[in-house]
């Protein structure tokens, strides 16, 4: 045959710098990848420094302004960097706790959400049929509903110690699985009409090989973007819930603090400390998952990716 | 007949991660009024970054380094944003390949071309534009009544010819056809490279065809130019390139071709195409040259001018070979 | 004498809508038999929308025939379970027309060569695997140092398609069915390409169905040819015959219409005169090559049957009506091997 003499292919630069030039241009994914960094480390170091039952009522002394205030009397005890509230909550504690709460509801419902999505989404493409007409009927049907309102009717209707970080997640995640449901499901539909699922079904690979093996890979990118916006839905939706008083009261979550701030008057009441920590961490949360989202979305799109 | 169209000491080059790429190095090339170029290469010899570079519509990581592109009497590379765009359709028209995924799906084709002649200050009317568009469509051998239809109501091969007939809109001075047929089956193809072949005796443009299918070279055009690496190997009339070609690549290229009196006789050019981003030393097709000598590898052959309007680049021919 | 693969009289309509009767036959009344003592390699020639894809899909089993049966050694292939049908998955195979589109762009090229000789235990352990892939590798030309652990957009369209032939020769399949394996490769490396091919079967003994629009490349290639047009045979026979003496009239306008390398061989030679067609299509009862015919008369109005015009070749075409009738089911018949 003929004989094959080629050129040495040109060297592939390390993953590394791979993915810091991705980085680079993609500036969205960075920025919103360094924010919920910051936000992890203050996080986690809180876990370590500060004892997190503090961010219960009556844990500190109330209504003090933030500062390394030494405040060495017998009844309360240590340091208060970030202040405290109304009801004597170490506002550092609170943050620490809250932001790790709001963490687990976003990830919660995004993760419930997700699945949900990927499963619906997946067997309703690829097995068609009338299970396919079933859920799509239902998503359709479905999307188009004031989800706040539902919300709020079914949060209030509860009564006030079943409300947990739990059933606030079950409630977001009710009414938010339609997204991802249709999204997986239309790229699934797509493909599966490519080429290389032929070729894998002419190799003997059966209809769990192809879904698993072939397609799910490829939609991993779809999947990141689904569950990331899905998270940012789990957070937005448990905030406002918590900011008109739906939430579970007693624990720190972040729309309970400013509610009961807004409740206290504290701003009027000079203690701009109380609901500026909360709200600041509010911003920078759903600004992180917002730049990540469309980050990914870049990542998953390629043609609207930019080049140097 | 008047030079239409000259280009000198093309470069163009892509940056990428993984280094630079030379997609074109020093092309020269020129076309009279009238005349039709076949450009033929292999995949990643440059040849649609030529039409590319040549309508100015090259893409960061891509950059046009250096050179001119002279048609009529005016640089393209010297004219500003603005100036080019008029100039795109106007003085060199450009049919891309797969054309038929260029129309808009939810326009009319009438509304389409329409649109192409209004965004050039040509000074006509309504009226005036509307009949130039259907000429159009007539000299590309489609009914009136296709003005007012939408693209799915087209085959591919009408939709193709659709596209011909936007390119000639303005009466260019230059058509670059960039693979035009190779989506279309044989029968559609002879219809489309018939109605390109018609049109252009009509206007007296220029025509250059990119493609990589030598048959579809020999039914149409004046002169080929055969393109490897990026740089220009041959340059010959057709008659010539097809009886006597000088380059050692061309030779190869033309005794590959499957004719019905070799029935069986298959004969493939050994090795691979160099990928761009390392181009070997001296003249690019060395390593596969059954001819190469010692000065091949390290000198790159300059274009050199022979009888009968011969342009070749290689060391087999110049003084000391 | 084993029939491997066999088509009895299959048709396939695509109807609009559950409820419309009316529709597009992809395929009408088509039947042809390979053999597995006698393998060849046929050539199913046609424009887009010929059936010649409808056709390779049916022939891999990826949609199922309206009326008529395909069987694979005896045995309509709806039917096959379990062991028989895996072993007609791994007898049938194909390389197809697109490199880029046969690679899942998740996983590097490897993937293509070991999903099946995973699934069809091709090999006893890693290192037989690696040996066997190597082999293929090296019989189409590539070198597997520069081939393994790349990913498809990091190779040229040609090593691609090369891979996928290699693929081909590792499965060693009965029958190939090659849906325009050169179309989007570049004119220097087809000859490769088709060379390999053409080794399947010279040294394997396997039959293949070439499928294009490229009667130059299937001149080389095959020994029978079957041209079909919307889905109806118009000539079939020996590849020479039809080749050098086309009795259909599409045929010799399709002929007529390649672009040879050759100057002295320019289109519009032969006289034959490309009609404009419409672009509404009524429902057509008659031959249906009737509306693009230059030699269309009024006989032309009832669909005409195959005329075998020599012991290897038959024409579907009321000019030809002289000679005897060929059922459909015989059509083999005229196909040499």
């Amino acid at each position: 045959m003929t004989t094959a003499t080629t050129v040495a292919p040109p060297i592939q630069p390390s993953r590394w710098k791979l993915i810091a030039g991705y980085l680079r241009r993609n500036k969205s994914l960075a920025i919103g990848l360094g924010i919920i960094a910051f936000l992890v480390l203050f996080t986690v170091h809180g876990f370590l420094t500060v004892d997190t039952a503090r961010a219960y009522p009556l844990k500190a002394k109330p209504k003090q302004p933030p500062g390394v205030l030494d405040l060495a009397t017998p009844d309360w005890p240590g340091k208060l960097p970030m202040g405290s509230d109304f009801f004597g909550r170490d506002m550092h504690a609170a943050m620490v706790q809250g932001m790790w709460q709001t963490a687990l509801i976003g990830v919660l419902a995004g993760a419930a959400g997700t699945i949900v999505g990927v499963v619906l989404g997946f067997t309703s493409a690829y097995f068609g049929g009338v299970f396919d007409m079933i859920i799509k009927g239902i998503c359709q049907i479905l999307t188009p509903i004031p989800v706040f309102m539902i919300q709020i009717i079914i949060a209030a209707s509860l009564d006030k110690r079943d409300v947990t970080i739990f059933t606030m997640a079950a409630i977001v995640v009710m009414l938010a699985w339609m997204g991802p449901t249709l999204v997986i499901r239309s790229q699934v539909l797509s493909m599966k009409e490519r080429q290389f699922v032929s070729v894998a079904k002419l190799s003997g690979v059966g209809n769990g090989g192809i879904i698993f093996g072939e397609i799910l890979p490829n939609l991993l990118p779809f999947i990141a973007a689904a569950f990331v916006s899905q998270v940012f839905n789990g957070v937005f939706s448990s905030f406002y819930l918590a900011i008109v008083g739906l939430g579970p009261l007693r624990e720190p979550l972040l729309g309970n603090i400013i509610w009961a701030a807004q409740s206290q008057g504290a701003f009027f009441n000079g203690w701009w400390w109380w609901p500026i920590w909360p709200a600041t961490a509010m911003v920078l949360i759903l600004s992180a998952l917002a730049l990540i989202n469309m980050g990914l979305d870049e990542l998953a799109n390629p043609r609207v990716r930019r080049t140097e | 007949m008047s030079t239409v169209l000259q280009i000198r000491d093309l470069q163009v080059s892509y940056y990428t991660d993984l280094g630079r790429a030379t997609a074109l190095n020093k092309v020269n090339l020129e076309l009279k009024a009238g005349e039709k170029l076949g450009l033929v290469g292999e995949s990643g010899s440059g040849k649609s970054t030529m039409a590319l570079a040549m309508m100015r519509m090259i893409k960061p990581p891509g950059r046009i380094e250096d050179g001119s592109v002279v048609v009529g009497d005016v640089d393209l590379m010297q004219l500003s944003d603005e100036q080019m765009r008029l100039a795109r359709l106007s003085r060199i028209a450009y049919i891309p390949q797969g054309a038929m995924n260029s129309l808009n799906p939810v326009m009319r084709i009438g509304a389409q071309m329409v649109d192409a002649i209004a965004a050039h200050e040509t000074g006509m009317t309504k009226a005036e534009m509307v009949e130039r568009s259907m000429q159009s469509l007539e000299s590309v051998d489609l009914k009136r009544s296709v003005f007012t239809m939408y693209p799915h109501e087209l085959s591919g091969g009408m939709k193709q010819r659709v596209c011909i007939a936007i390119g000639i809109l303005l009466k260019p001075q230059v058509i670059i056809a960039d693979e035009p047929t190779s989506a279309l089956d044989v029968v559609t193809q002879r219809q489309v490279m018939e109605t390109i072949d018609r049109v252009q005796k009509e206007i007296g443009t220029a025509v250059i065809l990119i493609g990589h299918d030598m048959g579809l070279m020999a039914q149409f055009v004046d002169k080929v130019a055969v393109m490897y690496a990026g740089r220009l190997t041959e340059v010959s009339t057709v008659r010539d390139m097809f009886t006597n070609p000088m380059h050692p690549y061309a030779q190869a290229l033309i005794s590959s071709l499957p004719n019905l009196s070799n029935k069986g006789v298959f004969q493939g050019i050994a090795g691979l195409a160099p990928s761009l981003l390392r181009i070997p030393s001296g003249c690019a097709f060395h390593p596969r040259c059954p001819k190469a000598m010692d000065v091949c590898s390290a000198e790159i052959p300059a274009v050199k001018a022979y009888e009968g309007e011969r342009l070749v680049a290689c060391h087999l021919y110049t003084e000391g070979a | 004498m084993a029939n491997l693969l066999e088509f009895r009289n299959v048709t396939k309509t695509y109807t609009r809508g559950y409820f419309s009767e009316a529709g597009t036959t992809a395929l009408a009344d088509f039947s042809m038999v390979l053999r597995d003592d006698d393998p060849t390699i046929l050539t199913v020639a046609g424009e887009s929308g010929s059936g010649k894809t409808t056709l390779a899909m049916l022939l891999l089993g990826f949609i199922d025939p309206t009326k008529g049966e395909i069987l694979y050694k005896g045995k309509n292939i709806k039917n096959l379970r379990g062991e028989e049908r895996m072993t007609f998955r791994r007898e049938v195979q194909a390389v197809f027309q697109d490199p880029f589109a046969v690679f899942n762009p998740f996983y590097t090229v490897d993937h293509l060569l070991t999903v099946p000789i995973e699934k069809f235990k091709l090999a006893k352990s890693k290192a037989e695997a690696r040996n066997k892939m190597d082999e293929a590798l090296s019989s189409v030309g590539l070198r597997p140092e520069d081939i393994l652990g790349r990913f498809p957009h990091q190779l040229s369209g040609g090593q691609r398609q090369r891979i996928n032939v290699a693929r081909a020769l590792l499965l060693k399949p009965k029958v190939l069915v090659a849906d325009e394996p050169v179309s989007k490769v570049d004119a220097s490396l087809r000859a490769n390409i088709l060379e390999s091919l053409r080794g399947l079967h010279r040294d394997h003994g396997v039959s293949i169905v070439y499928i294009t629009h490229d009667l130059t490349t299937a001149y080389h290639v095959a020994n029978s040819i079957v041209v079909l047009y919307k889905g109806g045979v118009m000539e079939a026979g020996g590849i020479d015959n039809v080749i050098q003496k086309p009795q259909h009239p599409y045929t010799q306008l399709l002929i007529d219409s390649i672009p040879w390398p050759d100057l002295d061989r320019r289109w519009g030679n032969d006289g034959i005169v490309v009609k404009e067609s419409d672009i509404s299509e009524k429902a057509n009862t008659g031959c249906r090559f009737a509306p693009r015919c230059p030699y269309a008369k009024e006989a032309c109005a009832v669909l005409p049957p195959l005329f075998q015009i020599n012991p290897q070749q038959a024409a579907s075409c009321v000019l030809h009506d002289t000679h005897p009738v060929l059922p459909p089911e015989d059509l083999t018949r005229v196909l040499p091997v």
